[in-house]
């Protein structure tokens, strides 16, 4: 037993304790443990959809990203910064039409808009195919946090087994509820903890913020802005504009708007989200005071940095509190995911196959499936890998396909046929499946200017998905109208 | 004024075309490398765009109960 220990349990027991109490007095239909009734205020919308967006990713990827390669982890800031200004407009509409149609899942919504079940299984197998790498990255994540921060007295494997039980049963239990709950203890402790941090280390280590930077200008130089080639300013900008577009097409963030009351809640939000993004600035100067005091870790255990740093500034109990924190930045994405997997599976695939099954049924096999989506995300998070940034770059990929359609059916006309955008899809994620596969990127075409090698792959993925979904649409619809001037 | 939604287009310029201009290390703003000083000042311009829409916006009254 060391000083951290009792710190890391204590997180995991109070998110369990708030996981159990969320669902008290409610009676838990798939309406409320799915979307929460499609109640919740301001201040719940925002825990969720920031719940979502500080994770374990942010913790050690962020930190470990500017330790490692420095000013292109600002593109982080960048991203989520345009998708809340997109949210403003785009989220709105999104939440009236599935109120109105009492949709669940992000599958529903193409289901009704396209009118085609069909096209609803091909969206719940893309979200599925993203997700479980993104639940994998916060059970990697919650193993190494419990690793270090516990000095080695729990081994990661431990540890993720206890974090799925844990997240599993209070799941189950509360549903979206217990997310909510739950992400009122994490933001507060992330909050407290990464401003903390952020301060404290530059002024302990160097004097100061400008004194840090000047100190590692000095020590690699060019290190503070986008390099010339490989990351550079096209690698940038590409990535910047993808994963905006991609942000809100994350199926569990997608199912969080539905847990909104109004769509005034959603716009306020996108004026504070802003704001409470820059949050991640201080995990970036976590980051770059790493990278002159534990120089050294190179590859995936560049996400070690915040921690390498922590274990050697500080005294055990105050590791353990920084430990805790990030327990629970794991447990709670990890719970959204769960309940959206889970509902994905059991109202759009299962119901595909058995249309005639009610609402009490499918609410009652979304709850049995949460253990098992979360053995699988078990199985692969012990055998697997890569980076956590690697993982996660496949999976906003894959949910970036949908992009395309789903703006398209918000137009007043939609011009996409279902099987356009079927086509469009499919087409799209074989196109990221092909690259992530075989690791091509524009550097293996010699003759394309450097500007042009230096774009991020998806932009393709994303062409070739909106040029299949216009042709085939046009097809089709050239296709129906002799057709049906016939007919008539 | 449904025109001032076109404000919203002002931080993707600064974003994704404004990087172009200002990859520079020095000087530093309040300690931060000129990229990043660039960057932090334009996500709190944002979320200023985003409260003057919102506020011309008449479809956040309608909403009100």
């Amino acid at each position: 037993m060391n000083g951290a220990l009792p710190f890391i349990a204590a997180a995991a027991l109070l998110a369990l304790t708030l996981g159990f109490v969320a669902s008290r007095g409610k009676d838990m239909s798939l309406e409320q443990w799915t979307v929460g009734g499609r109640g919740f205020g301001a201040i719940f919308v925002f825990l969720l959809l920031a719940g979502e967006i500080y994770t374990t990713f942010t913790f050690l990827g962020g930190s470990g990203f500017a330790y490692g390669k420095g000013a292109p982890a600002y593109y982080i800031l960048c991203y989520g910064t345009l998708a809340y200004v997109l949210s403003y407009f785009m989220l709105p509409p999104i939440w009236r039409y599935a109120k109105e149609n009492g949709l669940y899942s992000q599958a529903d919504f193409f289901v009704r808009k396209y009118d085609s079940q069909t096209l609803g299984v091909i969206v719940a197998l893309v979200d599925i195919a993203a997700m479980i790498p993104y639940l994998v990255l916060q059970f990697k994540g919650l193993g190494i946090i419990v690793e270090v921060a516990g000095y080695g007295a729990i081994s990661s494997t431990l540890a993720i087994w206890i974090g799925a039980v844990i997240v599993a049963a209070y799941v189950m239990v509360s549903g979206v509820h217990g997310s909510a709950w739950t992400s009122v203890a994490k933001d507060t402790m992330i909050l407290a903890i990464v401003v903390f941090l952020g301060i404290y280390l530059p002024y302990h280590y160097y004097g100061g913020l400008g004194a840090m930077f000047a100190a590692i200008d000095e020590a690699k130089p060019g290190f503070t802005v986008l390099p010339p080639h490989g990351q550079s300013l096209w690698w940038f900008s590409s990535t910047v504009l993808l994963t905006a577009l991609g942000f809100y097409m994350w199926p569990h963030t997608f199912a969080s708007i539905y847990t909104a009351k109004s769509a005034t809640v959603i716009r306020k939000n996108a004026i504070v989200l802003p704001l409470y993004q820059l949050i991640l600035l201080f995990v970036f100067f976590v980051g770059f005071a790493a990278t002159l005091q534990v120089p050294g870790l190179t590859g995936p255990n560049i996400d070690l940095a915040l921690f390498k740093l922590s274990v050697k500034t500080f005294d055990p109990w105050f590791v353990g509190v920084i430990g805790a924190t990030g327990v629970l930045t794991a447990l709670v994405p990890g719970s959204m995911i769960l309940i959206t997997a889970a509902t994905l599976i059991a109202n759009n695939l299962y119901r595909a196959v058995n249309p005639s099954a009610d609402d009490r049924q499918v609410s009652r096999l979304a709850k049995l499936l949460v253990p098992l989506v979360a053995l699988v995300a078990v199985f692969f998070t012990l055998k697997g890998g890569e980076t956590i940034v690697a993982l996660l770059l496949m999976g906003y990929s894959l949910v970036t396909q949908l992009f395309p359609s789903l703006v398209f059916s918000l137009a007043h006309r939609n011009i996409a046929t279902r099987e356009g955008a079927a086509a469009g899809i499919i087409a799209g994620v074989s196109t990221v499946a092909v690259v992530s596969l075989t690791g091509a990127n524009f550097h293996t075409l010699p003759w394309l200017p450097s500007q042009v090698q230096d774009l991020n792959i998806g932009i393709v993925a994303l062409a070739v998905n909106f040029v299949v979904l216009i042709l085939v649409s046009l097809a089709m619809r050239l296709a129906a109208t002799p057709a049906r001037a016939a007919a008539e | 004024m449904r025109s001032i939604r076109w404000l919203a287009v002002v931080p993707f310029l600064a974003l994704i075309v404004g990087p172009f201009f200002v990859n520079r290390a020095t000087p530093l703003i309040l300690g931060l490398p000129f990229l990043l000083a660039w960057i932090v000042a334009w996500v709190l311009l944002t979320s200023f765009i985003m409260a003057v829409i919102y506020a011309a916006d008449p479809a956040n009254r309608e909403d009100e109960p």
